[in-house]
């Protein structure tokens, strides 16, 4: 099968930066693939790349199988791009702004679909607002839209909730998740990741310009060994015996690493024959912050 | 060009017509509103002590300059800056991620420029016809001058607008550059009223050209040949396409 996205030893330098060091990737049609990384990692400049706006320095970037340089028109057709950035054409309506989009991409009559997308992103009563006049929500919305208006098997979305209110979050994750159970490729960057752990059926983690991570999110967090055990303890002290397991102290409670859940109860005993009661108990299963925590401090370039 | 290439083109030209054609009171009363101004002190100063050509009132003498330099100056501004605002504000994103090849963003951008050029120009010959009564002596150059020089501007607006990293850098081509340019190129009097040394530079100006020919087909009056000046203007006017043609295809600015 043609991969979605593919990218081979792409490589990108700008003047005294290293952006991308060859980095090799390919997400089958249909998934929804996280990109994570902390800042300057190089997911912006990836996606730029995929998107032609920006150049490789080397390494190839495909889109459904069409080289984003050489077939750029057939690889930008099948390529939508929410970008990160809130930006906007303040001369146009929401209406407008989509009719151009739709046009530039060779589609004459695509009302149909501009008015279904219109509704789906609850912009119905702004379609003929100037974009100047829509809140900061709204003008995502509309992106996404002006992403989704030639209806691309591949959509990119650049960590599109930054700075989104929770009701929006949610009605775009629903819109999205629908998109990507219709067969539509879905990447995503975002630094939610409790996001990327609830959508990403596989992940990629970034850094420096290189993968550092890259398997199915299940695995990534089956393998992890960072489960947490929470305590509250009257007295509120923790036996010194303890401390070296203290990641945090959260107010009055005590988070301690747990590896192995065969060691709850000699902690347990630990705490009662210290004279501690327990006031209240929890154990936390790992999550993708915490491993994208181990492996962004554990290996280095 | 495929039929939605095809789109994709006459989609990008639209929306930058549409672009300056929603702010007329800004890009087209405006200008026409600036060269009536001149028109009426350098005409009031002037009329009745000047005569450049035998016969030829200097309103007369006067409104093709004018009009050939609004032309410019509204072609330039046009591509530089739709191009720098789209820069600044980052909805430039919106043409690149498309796929429109850089002829068809060239294109667009270009016959924008033209069509703003001249409607302005039709603008204030439009108002210049209520002071003076314009001969039409040879129609053809009219339209060629109008057309090669707006396409040189456009194109210039081009290269600037791409190059251009901030409103700063266009406000300089524009008062260092083009005002000068125009100014210097004959709008207002006759190279042949110049010293020496200011004729030879003014044979160095391209919008010197530009002006001498458009007039020639208003009024059958040159300083120097309609043919000459349009052996310059046209690859003067060519290779300022070429040089923009040539920055959008490199990406340069524009795809990092």
């Amino acid at each position: 099968m043609i991969p979605a996205i593919e990218v081979q030893g792409l490589d990108k330098r700008y003047p005294g930066a290293h952006a991308l060091c060859g980095v090799d990737l390919a997400i089958e049609p249909g998934e929804f693939f996280g990109l994570l990384g902390p800042n300057g990692a190089g997911k912006t400049t990836l996606i730029s790349i995929l998107a032609g706006l920006a150049r490789a320095s080397a390494g190839r970037a495909r889109v459904l199988g069409f080289d984003v340089g050489r077939d750029y028109r057939e690889a930008r057709r099948r390529l939508g791009v929410v970008p990160q950035e809130l930006v906007f054409d303040p001369f146009f309506t929401v209406r407008e702004t989509l009719r151009f989009q739709s046009g530039y991409f060779g589609l004459r009559h695509n009302e149909a679909w501009i008015d279904e997308l219109i509704a789906e992103l609850g912009l119905v009563d702004k379609a003929d607002t100037n974009l100047r006049r829509l809140s900061g929500g709204m003008k995502r919305r509309v992106l996404v839209a002006q992403a989704l208006v030639h209806r691309p098997p591949v959509i990119v979305l650049d960590e599109p909730t930054a700075g989104v209110d929770v009701e929006l979050r949610q009605s775009l994750w629903a819109f999205i998740r629908r998109l990507n159970g219709e067969g539509h490729t879905v990447l995503l960057t975002t630094h939610y990741l409790e996001e990327a752990e609830t959508l990403c059926g596989r992940v990629a983690m970034l850094k420096a310009g290189r993968v550092v991570a890259l398997d199915r999110t299940a695995h990534l967090l089956a393998g992890a060994q960072e489960r947490r055990l929470e305590l509250v303890l009257s007295p509120a002290t923790l036996p010194d015996a303890f401390v070296p397991r203290l990641l945090s102290r959260e107010g009055e409670r005590f988070v301690l690493a747990l590896p192995d859940l065969a060691e709850l109860d000699a902690i347990l005993a630990g705490l009662r024959a210290s004279g501690r009661q327990v006031v209240d108990l929890a154990v936390r299963p790992a999550d993708l912050e915490t491993v994208f925590m181990r492996i962004m401090a554990g290996r280095s370039t | 060009m495929s039929a939605r290439a095809w789109v994709g083109f006459v989609t990008l030209l639209h929306k930058e017509l549409i672009r300056f054609w929603k702010v007329a009171l800004q890009t087209v009363l405006a200008p026409v509103i600036n060269a009536l101004l001149y028109l009426l002190i350098f005409s009031h100063v002037l009329e009745s002590h000047v005569e450049v050509y035998p016969g030829v009132s200097y309103t007369a003498f006067l409104m093709p300059g004018l009009v050939m330099m609004s032309m410019l100056q509204n072609a330039f501004a046009n591509s530089s800056s739709s191009l720098i605002q789209s820069k600044i504000t980052g909805n430039i994103v919106f043409v690149l991620l498309p796929p429109l090849s850089h002829l068809e963003f060239f294109a667009a951008y270009l016959i924008a420029a033209i069509v703003r050029g001249l409607v302005v120009g039709a603008g204030v010959m439009l108002v210049g016809a209520l002071f003076t009564d314009l001969p039409l002596a040879h129609p053809g150059w009219i339209l060629a001058f109008a057309i090669s020089a707006s396409a040189a501007f456009g194109a210039l607006g081009i290269v600037a607008g791409i190059w251009a990293d901030k409103f700063d850098h266009l406000a300089g081509i524009q008062n260092f550059v083009i005002l000068p340019l125009t100014f210097l190129s004959g709008v207002f009097y006759s190279i042949h009223s110049l010293p020496a040394v200011w004729q030879t530079l003014s044979h160095y100006n391209p919008v010197f050209y530009m002006i001498d020919g458009f007039r020639y087909g208003f009024l059958g009056e040159s300083d120097v040949s309609p043919w000459h000046a349009f052996a310059v203007v046209l690859p003067f006017a060519l290779a300022l396409a070429a040089l923009s043609w040539r920055l959008l295809q490199s990406g340069y600015k524009l795809r990092h």
